[in-house]
């Protein structure tokens, strides 16, 4: 086999002499080089067909590092057909197999020059061998098999240093800053805002009207942070439905997130006194079919016509639906979203909108909750910390240097 | 000029006609088209995530002997506790083992997802020498604009201290910018619902009426 390798090469070797010669003849010369270079390598395919190419040597195997162990490095060196012949290789394939004997199955392809590629599909811990064949026009070579390779999970991922510090500084704020509000019983400063007291105005107006108060809350899942904050703007509207005795209807997209509405409406209602006025069936689930939940809360907006409408959560494309619907019907609407794009739909069809953080800040501060209000002030703390972090950073690259920046990216 | 004989595109043409028929006001036609969208939905639902989240992902492991799936069917069967009152408290241990377990992971998604990549995006552009050099005049005043724009609206998200003094006037600043990209976005999303709006007639005048080729 070695034997065969070494007259291959020494037979290329002496074919492409006159080429290596005309490489140091003139540039104008090219065009008549490379047609000479094709003429060879057409003529050599004939005479040694399917044995012209050398196979890629020294194939290794590492496990990719900072990966959750579903990769391999394979690196060989290309094939001598290439380095002495250009365009003699076309490609090549990388073959895996799962033990040195069974068939070995193309699992990639890169293109002549690369010595390189990471198989991003094993599995953490199984054994796997790896050949590497070069593709010529007319013929291939493969490697010998190289293995066992593993992959492995690390458990840190290096190029992330800058995730972990972010993540560790702004969770250390806000557990600091709940303590503080912890420990300052009751007195934890949160900017009022207008929406409060507008959540009252709407209750007292359906209440006065003898109309219903309609609640949604939003097109996610209880695993979405809107929802949760939706939830507790929920308790306080439930809270003051108990106090006036007006109906509260929530009709919901999600079973989950049905669930957490009845406990949260449930305990409000316990709160206030009132246990007798809750009924569950006011919180009901219609179908987690977007369109489907449109359709079916707009028939309920034109039939019920409810005093206020309270769209806060998660929206998507029903947004303005909604809030055109409630507008038709003269409610009072008032929304809140973080939804970037759903925002100005809500701007300018509701009475009040919650932009963005406020639906969290709002839903933090009516809860009266220290452990949401300190959160809500960590992370006042650490935007001041990002606002510095901007104004230095602009600073740094006027002045050419680029360390922070550098530091920022995600590999 | 012919319609489609098909008997499916029938349903959906009278369908869509249906529910625009709530343009002019709720109607019984609409009643019907909405009954029929939600209760058919809600079976769809039902079925999708039977077979492409509990059957594949709970039940099929289970079988093959994966025994570490009682947990999450156990916590399932909480959720239907609820159907009685003396054990509906169970409900709470699936509710907050979801809920705390999904919010931590969104912490990290959060961080590298949104906060490091926009912070780096802020100032990235103030390159040495490119902001007087290589970029023209207008691309050079962008930046600014946009470096002013996302400190001031940072501003406006401070709600530990009241909106006084300079921090009042930023944030004033910040709010301004906030309804320029709203004003955008409204413009941008408008025209992709009326192509949606397009995507919609098309079917009514092509595939079911064939008056348009």
């Amino acid at each position: 086999m070695m034997l065969g390798a070494w007259t291959l090469m020494a037979s290329l070797l002496l074919c492409a002499l006159p080429v290596l010669a005309q490489d140091m003849a003139p540039a104008e010369d090219a065009a008549p080089q490379d047609s000479l270079d094709r003429a060879l390598t057409q003529l050599l395919n004939q005479i040694v067909p399917g044995e012209i190419l050398s196979a890629p040597e020294k194939v290794s195997l590492e496990d990719t590092p900072s990966d959750a162990g579903t990769s391999i490095d394979v690196a060989w060196h290309i094939s001598a057909s290439e380095s002495i012949i250009p365009g003699s290789v076309v490609k090549y394939h990388v073959m895996r197999a799962e033990s040195p004997d069974s068939e070995f199955v193309r699992v990639g392809t890169v293109p002549a020059g690369t010595a390189s590629y990471s198989d991003d599909g094993t599995e953490p811990g199984k054994p796997y061998w790896y050949k590497v064949k070069a593709v010529g026009v007319d013929s291939e070579t493969a490697s010998e098999a190289c293995g066992p390779g593993y992959s492995r999970m690390q458990w840190f991922d290096r190029n992330r240093w800058n995730v972990l510090v972010f993540t560790l500084l702004t969770c250390f704020l806000v557990i600091i800053f709940i303590e503080i509000a912890k420990r300052s019983k009751g007195e934890t400063f949160l900017r009022r805002l207008p929406v409060f007291d507008a959540i009252d105005e709407a209750i007292g107006r359906a209440t006065e009207m003898g109309k219903d108060v309609l609640y949604i809350m939003g097109g996610l899942d209880v695993d979405d942070p809107q929802t949760v904050a939706s939830m507790n703007i929920l308790a306080r509207v439930a809270e003051r439905t108990a106090s006036y005795g007006t109906k509260l209807n929530i009709p919901c997209i999600w079973p989950m997130a049905m669930s957490m509405a009845r406990e949260t409406v449930k305990e409000s209602y316990l709160r206030m006194g009132r246990p007798d006025e809750y009924n569950e069936d006011d919180i009901y689930y219609l179908t987690t079919d977007q369109f489907g939940y449109v359709a079916g809360v707009d028939g309920i907006m034109m039939r019920d016509r409810p005093a206020a409408n309270f769209y806060l959560g998660a929206f998507y494309a029903e947004s303005l639906v909604f809030a055109e619907t409630g507008y038709a019907t003269g409610a009072i609407q008032i929304a809140g979203t973080a939804e970037i794009d759903q925002l100005p739909f809500f701007v300018v069809a509701c009475d009040y909108t919650l932009i963005g953080e406020e639906l969290y800040a709002a839903g933090a501060s009516l809860s009266g909750d220290p452990i949401q209000m300190g959160s809500i002030r960590g992370q006042d703390a650490a935007k001041a910390i990002f606002f510095v972090l901007i104004v230095v950073g602009v600073i740094l690259k006027l002045a050419g240097i680029d360390a922070i920046e550098e530091w920022l990216s995600i590999g | 000029m012919l319609m489609t004989t098909g008997p499916w595109v029938w349903v959906a043409g009278l369908l869509t006609l249906a529910i625009y028929s709530f343009l002019y006001k709720d109607n019984p036609v609409y009643k019907m088209a909405e009954y029929i969208f939600v209760g058919l939905s809600a079976g769809y639902w039902a079925a999708f995530l039977w077979w492409n989240y509990a059957y594949p992902n709970l039940f099929e492991p289970l079988a093959q002997g994966n025994y570490w799936n009682i947990i999450p069917i156990a916590m399932g069967l909480m959720m239907f506790t609820q159907l009685s009152r003396r054990t509906s408290w169970m409900v709470r241990f699936p509710l907050t083992f979801v809920l705390g377990v999904s919010l931590g992971l969104q912490i990290v998604a959060a961080v590298e997802g949104d906060m490091v990549p926009q912070l780096a995006g802020t100032f990235s552009p103030f390159t040495r020498g490119a902001m007087f050099n290589t970029y023209d005049f207008w691309t050079s005043v962008g930046y600014i604009v946009l470096l002013v724009g996302v400190l001031t609206t940072i501003t406006y998200f401070f709600f530990s201290k009241e909106h006084k003094g300079i921090l009042g006037v930023s944030s004033k600043i910040g709010i301004y910018f906030l309804m320029v990209a709203f004003g955008a976005s409204f413009g941008y999303t408008i025209m992709a619902r009326i192509s949606l709006l397009f995507g919609r007639l098309h079917f009514l005048l092509s595939d079911w009426m064939h008056v348009l080729k």
